[in-house]
């Protein structure tokens, strides 16, 4: 449709120096999206990437593109009104834990119920970095930080299960070390037309080091993660012979090969299914029992927000015989002296 | 002092104040009054006063609802007090006949003047009258509901219907009085009903039955009220927050971008948030937001996106846009910010008016943070306030905050409908084509407004934000000398936008013995009053703003002709204590009230007769 636009992710750096710490999970996560954008097809003018405040939201200033660096926690509601106000735009959010699910939760709730067509990256690393190293929203209980020294006392979020509630329609997760799939999963979430929140595992290594190591240790990680794409079984394991099978309501780990389980009782993944159960069930496995889900969990097609009220314009206008303020200031109940 | 020989009442003009429960319709009586009083060739101003809560308690102080008009030749207030009431149960009664003018007529339901009710209304005796030692006044006592019940007894509709319209009974029995034409009201009636008939009919025929009645009893002298000289021109009632909606949508017309509006519902303002979201035939977009903060950031980043953006709020919200507009500050983004401002402090009395949001307006943010404030004076000049508020963010590339009021958003005066033809076109500084080496911060050398690039505009991709901004390249910027400059620019800035904004203007002599100041939505009862003191030979003008930062670039030279200084608002002294802080070199007086209420021009001329007293 659109012109062939050619880029590559050389185009979409910014001439300012990335100031991450070192070994940062972002810098690989800037990378994945840079090289992603090259390979969506969008003019470069067309991207605009929206932050909050936070280690990750620095992000739009590395960003050769239209970018704005907002206030703590708004990230999602400015982009918001970015969207709406130009429907044509490419809109990514770049949201920490404790920017998008603490100061922003409310507008991250609200972003996923409106279905409103833009991107949101949730860099989860379970701890506020740039105040140098509290507990988040997502920070396992019992956690010792510098606000809880004696361990956290809160139950923390599954970022997955608050888009379900909230009932959002797209949900990926993916680890900033895996830069295929997270290149993969950006270029879906563009391509799918609502809210796409992809969460990014995402390592921070001053304050909380090795947070996700259970699921990225270099021996383990095969039997620790499961990747999900649409249609195919839900096979993992370093032998690729571990599957996932219902057993009642719940998820349970099989072997093919044994006890008779053969692959055609493995579960096939469906992400555009509408009901949430077994996406929240994905969304909600976790070691040591269970592989951490990575990949797209849901991606089910609702109508988004600005197309309906972009509708209701068109609508309104064809039937309105007011055609400018002139009209509307002599509309209604007007007499003459 | 009415002489019932008389056959009219001759007066220039009137007020008349409708009073009944929250449920009785006394809003929209008071509105159909002041409709066809306006159409009829009068002057008018209302003014709604109504309980916050949806249903208060039935028949209680706390649950009466008000509507005041007044009309006839030369109206700038809605009076202070009411030559006649109309109280439809004991607690109208109760609450208003304070406000009811020394030998003024009270009318009121018989028939709602029970045991039970008077009880409610906390009377305690059966004589109401008697017991609020209102003999003074002339009280027309007259049945009402039941009239109403009788003139529909024939319709089959049930009781409860029946009494609904007991209302337009009470407005026929105004119509008599006062001489006013029942047409337009039926007109009303016709469009409002249009898919039920039957109470088309219903209502016409009370409303005619209270016409008759009034003709028909002894007590009622019919007035006649002078008109207005109105100039010659199309004319429509309109209230300030009808007219705000309508001014912002004329901007965004003359700037040729769409509107965004992001808000969230909060009283008195939620009426622009209705009004903008009806107008999707003129492409607005509406956003109702999370939160007052969602409201505000989405409009923040409609901005971004090349939008004339706009958040409407009030006082509470405004302390939430807090932080949201510093970063429109930082950033040099347009954004319009309306604040109808009602009594605080929290949440304060949200159905009643105040001017105490202006010091929050000018400085309620963290860091130097300078924005343009101004305020509108009238409910009709909200639609041009609204207009400069949208023209004054663009061409400036600033948030500004438009400051109207409870009093200004609910009351409604006749407009006469100006011609867009006679508005400018609005020319935000949208980068041009083929520019090179743009940069987000390199700014205008004459107003020092930065050019606005677009997402979507090729070759023009750039990164703003929160963070201090490298002059010219916008860049981040940590560098103590910069800080300074950037501090400086957006201060000067604001102060440039002066040169582009009408002198303060002085009503009466450019010099005297008491100059009287006021801002916004004192207007009309400061104009009134110091009117009435020039008439009686008092050396006294007065002067008010509009433009609050900037202010008018003569404002020095208007106050420094004046012996005294006397600055009324409806707070403890904000806009006197921003005055001395820019002019320290004159001395204020100041004359404040904080009730909820607007002022009274008695208590207005009260005052400044005082000071120009004393030695």
């Amino acid at each position: 449709m659109a012109a062939e636009v050619k880029l590559t992710f050389k185009d979409f750096k910014s001439d300012q120096e990335v100031r991450w710490c070192a070994g940062c999970g972002d810098h690989a996560i800037l990378n994945s999206v840079q090289k992603a954008m090259a390979e969506m097809g969008i003019p470069k003018e067309k991207f605009a990437v929206i932050a909050g405040i936070g280690c990750s939201s620095r992000f739009p200033y590395y960003m050769n593109t239209y970018g704005f660096h907002t206030i703590h926690g708004r990230g999602a509601a400015i982009a918001s009104g970015v969207k709406v106000a130009n429907p044509d735009l490419s809109v990514w959010v770049v949201n920490g834990d404790g920017d998008g699910l603490a100061i922003g939760g409310n507008h991250f709730i609200h972003l996923n119920r409106r279905n409103i067509d833009l991107n949101l990256l949730l860099f989860n690393n379970e701890i506020y970095g740039l105040t140098k190293g509290q507990y988040s929203p997502t920070t396992k209980e019992g956690t010792k930080t510098k606000s809880s020294p004696f361990g956290t006392i809160e139950q923390p979020f599954n970022p997955g299960e608050l888009v379900l509630g909230a009932q959002g329609n797209y949900f990926a997760r993916s680890i900033d070390v895996n830069m295929k799939l997270t290149q993969e999963i950006l270029i879906d979430a563009e391509q799918h037309k609502g809210t796409s929140i992809v969460e990014i595992l995402q390592n921070c290594v001053i304050f909380s080091d090795g947070v996700h190591g259970f699921y990225t240790d270099k021996e383990n990680k095969l039997n620790r993660q499961i990747v999900l794409r649409h249609g195919e079984k839900m096979i993992f394991g370093k032998d690729n012979d571990k599957g996932l099978i219902l057993d009642g309501l719940k998820l349970k780990i099989v072997t093919v090969g044994e006890n008779g389980i053969t692959e055609d009782d493995i579960l096939t993944h469906d992400a555009h299914e509408e009901s949430p159960f077994l996406h929240w069930m994905l969304i909600s496995m976790k070691g040591p029992d269970f592989p951490i889900a990575l990949g797209v969990i849901r991606s089910v097609n609702a109508t988004v927000y600005e197309q309906k009220l972009n509708a209701q314009i068109v609508d309104v206008k064809a039937k309105s015989s007011i055609k400018n303020v002139n009209d509307l200031l002599h509309s209604g109940s007007i007499w003459e002296v | 002092m009415t002489d019932k020989i008389d056959k009219v009442i001759e007066l220039d003009h009137v007020v008349i104040r409708f009073s009944g429960d929250s449920g009785d319709g006394m809003q929209l009586t008071g509105t159909l009054f002041s409709d066809t009083s306006a159409y009829m060739g009068s002057g008018i101003a209302t003014f709604p006063d109504y309980p916050a809560e949806i249903r208060a308690p039935q028949g209680t102080v706390g649950g009466v609802s008000g509507f005041q008009v007044h009309f006839g030749y030369d109206i700038h207030t809605p009076g202070d007090y009411a030559d006649v009431l109309v109280a439809m149960n004991p607690a109208a009664l109760k609450a208003n006949a304070k406000w009811t003018k020394q030998g003024g007529s009270i009318i009121i339901d018989h028939d709602a003047f029970t045991a039970k009710n008077l009880e409610k209304a906390g009377y305690k005796t059966d004589n109401a009258i008697e017991e609020d030692n209102l003999g003074g006044f002339n009280i027309i006592s007259a049945p009402i509901s039941s009239m109403t019940q009788e003139t529909l007894k024939d319709t089959g509709m049930d009781n409860k219907t029946i009494l609904r319209s007991k209302n337009m009974f009470a407005l026929g029995m105004c119509y008599y009085l006062f001489d006013r034409e029942l047409t337009f009201t039926e007109k009303f009636f016709e469009s409002k009903f249009k898919k039920v008939p039957a109470v088309i009919e219903a209502n016409k025929k009370v409303l005619k039955a209270g016409f008759n009645y009034g003709y028909n009893v002894q007590e009622l002298t019919p007035y006649k009220v002078a008109a207005a000289e109105i100039v010659n021109g199309t004319y429509r009632n309109i209230n300030g927050n009808t007219a705000t909606a309508w001014g912002l949508v004329a901007a965004a017309e003359k700037a040729n971008l769409p509107l965004f509006c992001g808000s969230y519902p909060i009283t008195p303002a939620t009426d622009i948030l209705h009004e903008l979201s009806y107008l999707k035939n003129l492409g607005v977009k509406t956003f109702q937001a999370e939160d007052e903060i969602a409201g505000i950031s989405s409009a923040i980043g409609a901005s971004f996106a090349g939008n004339l953006a706009v958040t409407t709020t009030s006082g509470p919200g405004l302390a939430l846009k807090s932080e949201a507009i510093g970063l429109a500050v930082i950033t040099e983004l347009p954004l319009v910010i309306v604040d109808v401002q009602r009594g605080g402090p929290s949440t304060g009395l949200p159905t009643k008016t105040e001017q105490s949001d202006l010091l929050q307006a000018l400085y309620g943010r963290n860091g130097e943070s300078p924005i343009a404030v101004i305020a509108a004076s009238t409910p009709s000049n909200c639609f041009h306030y609204a207009f400069e508020a949208g023209k004054i963010a663009l061409e400036h590339m600033t948030p500004v905050v438009l400051l109207t009021d409870g009093f200004l958003a609910n009351g409604t005066q006749p407009w006469k409908i100006p011609s867009m033809d006679n508005y400018p076109e609005i020319k935000a500084p949208i980068v041009k084509e083929g520019t090179e080496n743009y940069m987000p911060y390199l700014r205008n050398e004459d107003n020092l407004v930065r050019e606005w690039a677009i997402p979507g505009m090729p070759g023009y991709e750039h990164r703003i934000g929160g963070l201090e901004k490298m002059d010219k390249t916008g860049a981040v910027s940590y560098v103590p000398e910069n800080h300074q400059i950037m501090t400086d620019l957006r201060e000067k800035k604001i102060a440039l936008i002066a040169n582009e904004i009408p002198d303060l203007e002085i009503i009466g002599k450019d010099n005297g013995d008491l100059l009287v100041i006021g801002w916004g939505g004192t207007y009309g009862h400061l104009l009134t009053a110091v009117h009435d003191m020039q008439l009686a030979g008092k050396s006294v003008s007065f002067a008010h703003f509009n433009y609050i930062k900037p202010l008018p670039l003569n404002t020095r030279d208007v106050l420094k002709k004046f012996k005294k200084i006397v600055i009324a608002e409806l707070n403890n002294g904000q806009f006197a204590s921003y005055l001395r802080s820019v002019f320290p070199e004159f001395k204020y007086q100041q004359y404040n009230k904080v009730m909820g209420l607007p002022f009274t021009c008695i208590e207005l001329m009260d005052n400044f007769n005082k000071l120009l007293e004393e030695k």
